[in-house]
């Protein structure tokens, strides 16, 4: 689009501002993770003296790689099982006839409608009737089956001509094989969506765990950092954002690769 | 020997109303059938029918002489073609040919030896490393109906597969997608709403409107001696001119619409249907120019269309309808112009004026071929 010198710069002061805007309490809590606690108290934006201390501190205090690595193995198993179930479910309420299939797919994205919080304490006596508590899978279970997942990969199944599904059944190819060697591909770009979605999401948990876990042996990281926080007295601040920044690197890292893949599947395209 | 035999097939949606009626059918081994009718007819309906992607209602559906009506389509042995082509995005050329192969199991060899030969009578050798959405409108008809060849199915269904190409390829693909039927034997069922190319391409053609059959028949036949109204108008282009007709016969007179007057000689009167009422139709080549002398009537000009070879002069309305004249060569006429014609009466088809039923085709065109063979 062709817009005249003078709103453009108009229009990138504001996308400037607003972005520095947002990003300001990153940057300070990144800045401050390198100071001296002397600094930090001060209120001072650069640091005088460049430090690695506080990283130092903030994994001598907790173990932080052991918070890491559960979180990784949390979000992972509920990406998959989003990604797994989900499309399962898609491939139903779009490929498959059957009666009430419409009224079903409404009632069930109904329940987003349902704040998780509603549901917590059911859910909470399931996991604790299956001896789920302080394990992986009880973390991951109640993430398993997304509405919002299945509603994104019903719009993108739906994209499919149907001509491909009638295709693939003259050529003798039952519901699986189509599903796996059809529609999974073809919907490729949605499926990674969802895996970033469902990950991210999943790694930014912390009522859940927090209610499920009992030790350190299974805690996510998120919150091993509010124990930093809370273990803490006020004049150790630094130590705080350094944990805060290690949380999130595999966060930015994982939005990084991902935005490549993304970027290349759109550019892809569907045959019309 | 038949091939596919649909005895009163119907479809209905809703149980109520029939999308498709008592249709009657047989397709013999080895012959191009297509079927045409205008969009919503229920072709398409009645070929997926055949494949097995719709439901039959009613009826007996018989491939090979056996009933087939609740085959699944993979035991069908047939292939298809669909008109948006229906290729696998993800795939390379050579995958999307082979898919079908894959999944009945062919060893690699075999599949190899017919992605060769099937791409070299395709001409698809050079792009088989290609994605889809790297090939052209034409290429791509070209991979579906690679697909559709390699399966060795000896029945093979189209369902409007040109529909999406511009004029010039289309034309080539006709004659290509013919050669091929005939190279390999296979019975074919075409559905297509382009009259052109059912004329063209059948060795019969199934008329459908509004769930019914109109009729069946060869092209000539149909272009001839249509059966009723609807299908005198849809085959043939331009369209066959239509009127309703009243017989003086005291006077020996016709009267078009009570504007155009011919007088009958007596071996016209024998020829034509008594009837007193009638819809008449006359072709556009019948219409021929003439010169003072010899035209029998004189129709008001209000379009002329130059194609070069031929000049297709549309005339005022009659009964609602405006009448065409296709005069080979080329004619400078202008707008608005009385011109003289020619019409006879022995070019007339005659129509019942109720039920639009063909009472008698026009009697000239058999002395014509009699001629021909006199020669």
């Amino acid at each position: 689009m062709r817009m005249p010198l003078s709103k453009k710069i108009s229009l990138y002061t504001l996308l400037t501002v607003s972005a520095f805007l947002v990003f300001v309490p990153i940057i300070f809590a990144f800045l401050m993770s390198f100071m001296n606690s002397q600094d930090a108290m001060l209120g001072k934006i650069i640091p005088s003296v460049w430090t690695l201390d506080n990283y130092v501190k903030a994994f001598e205090r907790l173990p932080l790689l052991k918070f890491l690595f559960n979180s990784l193995m949390t979000s992972l198993l509920i990406m998959i099982g989003q990604l797994v179930l989900s499309s399962l479910a898609a491939y139903a309420f779009v490929f498959l006839k059957f009666k009430g299939r419409d009224a079903l797919f409404f009632l069930f994205i109904a329940t987003m409608m349902i704040p998780f919080e509603a549901s917590i304490i059911p859910n909470f006596q399931t996991v604790k009737g299956m001896n789920l508590l302080d394990t992986y899978p009880g973390l991951a279970l109640p993430f398993l089956a997304t509405a919002f997942g299945t509603f994104l990969l019903r719009q993108t199944f739906k994209q499919i001509p149907k001509e491909l599904k009638e295709a693939s059944e003259i050529a003798g190819m039952g519901h699986f094989k189509f599903y796996l060697t059809v529609v999974l591909p073809v919907a490729k770009t949605s499926l990674v969506t969802l895996a970033l979605y469902g990950f991210l999401t999943a790694w930014n948990m912390y009522l859940w765990p927090l209610l499920s876990t009992t030790n350190d042996h299974v805690r996510t990281v998120q919150i091993g950092l509010k124990q930093l926080q809370s273990q803490e007295t006020v004049n150790q601040w630094g130590v705080v954002m350094a944990g805060a920044m290690v949380v999130a690197i595999p966060t930015l890292i994982l939005l990084f690769v991902g935005q490549k893949r993304l970027q290349k599947g759109l550019a892809e395209g569907a045959l019309k | 020997m038949k091939h596919v035999e649909l005895m009163d097939i119907s479809k209905s949606y809703d149980k109520q109303t029939n999308v498709l009626d008592e249709i009657n059918l047989s397709i013999n081994k080895g012959e191009f059938f297509v079927l045409v009718g205008p969009s919503g007819c229920g072709k398409s309906t009645l070929l997926r029918m055949v494949a097995g992607l719709e439901e039959i209602t009613g009826g007996v559906l018989k491939l090979n002489d056996e009933v087939a009506n609740h085959l699944p389509p993979k035991n069908r042995n047939l292939s298809m073609v669909f008109q948006n082509y229906a290729l696998y995005p993800h795939l390379t050329v050579e995958q999307n040919i082979l898919f079908g192969l894959d999944v009945k199991r062919v060893n690699k060899k075999e599949q190899k030896r017919r992605l060769m030969e099937t791409a070299e009578m395709i001409g698809l050798s050079e792009l088989l490393k290609r994605k889809p959405k790297e090939l052209s409108g034409g290429q791509r008809q070209r991979v579906a109906l690679a697909r559709s060849v390699v399966s060795e199915a000896p029945l093979c269904l189209m369902d409007e597969p040109l529909s999406n190409l511009d004029a010039k390829l289309r034309a080539h693909m006709r004659v290509e997608i013919r050669r091929l039927q005939r190279k390999l034997g296979l019975t074919m069922i075409y559905v297509t709403h382009d009259q052109v190319e059912a004329m063209t391409m059948g060795d019969r053609i199934m008329v459908l409107n509004d769930g019914k059959v109109q009729q069946v028949g060869k092209p000539i036949t149909l272009y001839n001696e249509p059966a009723n109204t609807f299908v005198a108008s849809f085959i043939g282009s331009p369209k066959m001119n239509m009127g309703k007709a009243e017989l003086f016969v005291e006077n020996r007179q016709i009267k078009v619409e009570d504007k155009l007057t011919f007088h009958l000689s007596p071996s016209d009167l024998i020829h034509i249907p008594a009837d007193k009422k009638t819809m008449i139709g006359i072709r556009a080549e019948h219409i021929y120019p003439a010169t003072e002398q010899d035209a029998t009537n004189y129709l008001e000009v209000v379009g002329v269309e130059q194609l070069g070879n031929e000049t297709i002069i549309v005339f005022e309305e009659l009964g609602g309808h405006l009448w065409n004249a296709k005069w080979p060569g080329q004619w400078a006429i202008n707008l608005g112009d009385k011109v003289p014609v020619n019409i006879s009466v022995q070019n007339f088809c005659f129509f019942d004026a109720e039920n639009g039923q063909l009472i008698q085709p026009a009697y000239q065109e058999q002395n014509q071929e009699q001629e021909v063979i006199a020669q």
